[in-house]
């Protein structure tokens, strides 16, 4: 192998990631930095970064004591974590269903799932707010989970049962003759191999369903039921003169997902590299 | 024959319960809906007259032309600038000899993982004109005479919000062709090498043909979500999409006239019927894509 040495070509490929780089942070680092500053630094020097002169916390005084962050995110978290559990379980179900056993009507079936990957939920809102109001649904977070699950699951159900195709029937034929029943092969022999698929799925719904500001917005506006996007978008609004307390309020915002992108990032590289959502 | 074999019931109904009951009943209930308006709080049928007031009326026709005009707009400048630098980082990402590549791709992929809100408002902040960050910046390097308040211009606002989109989403064209170009096999590359075919022109000889399909899916991904695009013109510009709705696009429009907004009532029959062109504006686009365009691209598949 040749030792690796920077030659011009390899520097100008350099130097257009680093523009790329700084195009795509710059605006993340304007938020963050400023949230650390008094107002007045805020205004005067807006890209400098926060010294013994210009660093304030007021910001995040203010956003901790009138508004309702945590449970924002409590109400976000919640949502987050329900939805992917149900489209996990739900989708990891009927992906086994489609992918193990021949039925009459299984294409049909694994079509009908289908569907949904192209056409997306919100064009029935105005179906789904009627439905949420007559069921008592609205401004409960079960109608924004139940929203998220419905369309999160055609995908889901697409890659797992691709995925399940790929367990050998060797095994689950081996758990039979050991007398497993049809629910102890699916939870107990094939759901664990197939884990490094249920985290792409996973990953793959977490930051939209965590970002959606159209359904909270629609289906539970209520303030006790306000998912972290929605509450920071109402904040803004009302603190618009208030920039500490508006950046603050978005920095807080931003870190969440963040740590759940660096925790998974790794996981969602390798989803789509080996071919999930080709 | 005819047993029920109940264990595949078992697994496959809660699936096909939730996703039939949230999601393809409501969508057909939606369709029906716009057929109906509401005399005297009575529900009566009155046909494709819904569909006729949107396309025909002025009232309701200038609106919709209006979103639909922009919605066009906004997803041309997907495809002809988000799309292509998408490609391009992601064969700069792919080169074998690139160092730091893990952390590149990290870094180009963080707007798409942050929240319209954060987006929305970071970049009126920046272009704002009072803050003048971005007048400031221009200054230092002599072109100021260049700035203009972009997001509160009727001629520009539409283009610059559709450019903090691509912005935003740049990392989803560039994960997806990285990962076909990682999957081209190394000997086709080698077969090329041999032949004199490098560099530039192997990615335009080669590697360009192999991913058009990649390419293709990329497409039609953001013909549906800009079609169905919302969030980041109502958290940058509100409900009104302003300035004098020329930031209008099928989402907000639709949003505005099922809602209501400030002195408008809502009105969930004529916010259906947008929903439902909107539906068929989605339907046309994925058959073009499904009988069009995948169908002339499978030769090109090995």
């Amino acid at each position: 192998m040749s030792t690796r040495r920077i030659t011009p070509n390899l520097f100008a490929m350099h130097g257009a990631l680093i523009l790329y780089v700084l195009i795509a942070l710059f605006p993340v680092f304007v938020i963050v930095v400023n949230s650390f500053k008094s107002r007045r630094a805020i205004f005067r020097e807006p890209l400098a970064l926060p010294n013994g002169d210009s660093f304030s916390l007021v910001g995040y005084e203010t956003v901790l004591k009138q508004g309702d962050f945590f449970l924002y995110f409590q109400n976000s978290f919640v949502v987050t974590v329900a939805s992917l559990f149900f489209i996990l379980l739900f989708g990891a179900m009927a992906a086994f269903a489609l992918a193990e056993y021949r039925f009459k009507g299984s294409t049909v079936m694994a079509l009908y799932l289908a569907l949904g990957i192209m056409i997306p939920i919100r064009i029935g809102t105005v179906a789904i707010l009627e439905m949420m109001v007559s069921t008592g649904l609205v401004n409960t977070l079960w109608a924004l989970i139940l929203v998220y699950t419905a369309q999160g699951l055609p995908l889901a159900v697409f890659i797992l049962s691709e995925f399940m195709k790929g367990v050998s029937d060797d095994l689950k034929n081996a758990g039979r003759i050991d007398g497993l029943s049809e629910y102890a092969i699916f939870f107990r022999l094939v759901l664990p191999l197939v884990r490094p698929a249920l985290a792409t799925v996973a990953v793959f719904n977490m930051i939209p369903i965590w970002n959606d500001l159209w359904f909270p917005l629609i289906l539970a506006p209520a303030e006790e039921v306000k998912t972290l996007t929605l509450g920071s978008q109402v904040f803004i609004g009302q603190f618009v003169t208030d920039w500490n307390a508006v950046l603050s309020a978005l920095s807080m915002a931003i870190l969440p997902v963040m740590v759940l992108y660096v925790i998974f990032s790794r996981q969602l590289i390798r989803g789509i590299t080996s071919g999930a959502v080709k | 024959m005819g047993r029920i074999r109940w264990h595949v019931v078992v697994f496959l109904a809660p699936a096909v319960l939730v996703y039939t009951a949230v999601m393809i009943f409501p969508l057909f209930d939606t369709l029906r809906l716009a057929l109906f308006n509401a005399e005297d709080k009575a529900r009566i049928f009155v046909g494709l007259a819904n569909f006729k007031r949107l396309f025909l009326d002025p009232i309701w026709s200038e609106q919709f032309w209006n979103a639909l005009a922009n919605n066009f707009w906004f997803f041309l400048i997907h495809m002809l600038v988000q799309n292509p630098i998408g490609i391009a980082l992601a064969a700069l990402l792919s080169s074998p000899k690139l160092r730091f590549a893990a952390l590149y791709r990290t870094a180009i992929f963080v707007p798409t993982i942050l929240s319209f809100v954060i987006v929305g408002f970071a970049w009126k902040l920046i272009l704002s004109p009072i803050w003048g960050i971005a007048p400031s910046m221009l200054d230092a390097v002599g072109l100021k005479s260049l700035f203009a308040p972009w997001l509160g211009k009727e001629e520009y606002a539409l283009t610059t919000l559709a450019l903090i989109s691509v912005w935003q989403f740049v990392g989803i064209p560039m994960m997806l062709i990285y990962a076909a170009l990682l999957s081209i096999p190394e000997e086709i590359l080698e077969a090329g090498e041999v032949d004199g075919i490098t560099g530039l022109s192997a990615f335009w000889k080669i590697k360009l043909p192999l991913i058009l399909p990649s390419i293709g899916i990329i497409s039609i991904l953001t013909f549906v979500g800009n079609f169905n695009a919302f969030d980041l013109i109502y958290a940058a510009q509100g409900a009104l999409a302003g300035p004098d709705f020329s930031t209008d696009i099928l989402g907000t429009f639709m949003y505005r006239t099922f809602f209501g907004f400030q002195l408008q009532l809502g009105d969930p029959y004529m916010g259906s019927a947008i929903a439902s062109a909107m539906f068929g504006i989605i339907l046309i686009g994925v058959c073009i894509y499904l009988f069009g365009i995948q169908r002339r691209l499978r030769h090109y598949q090995f």
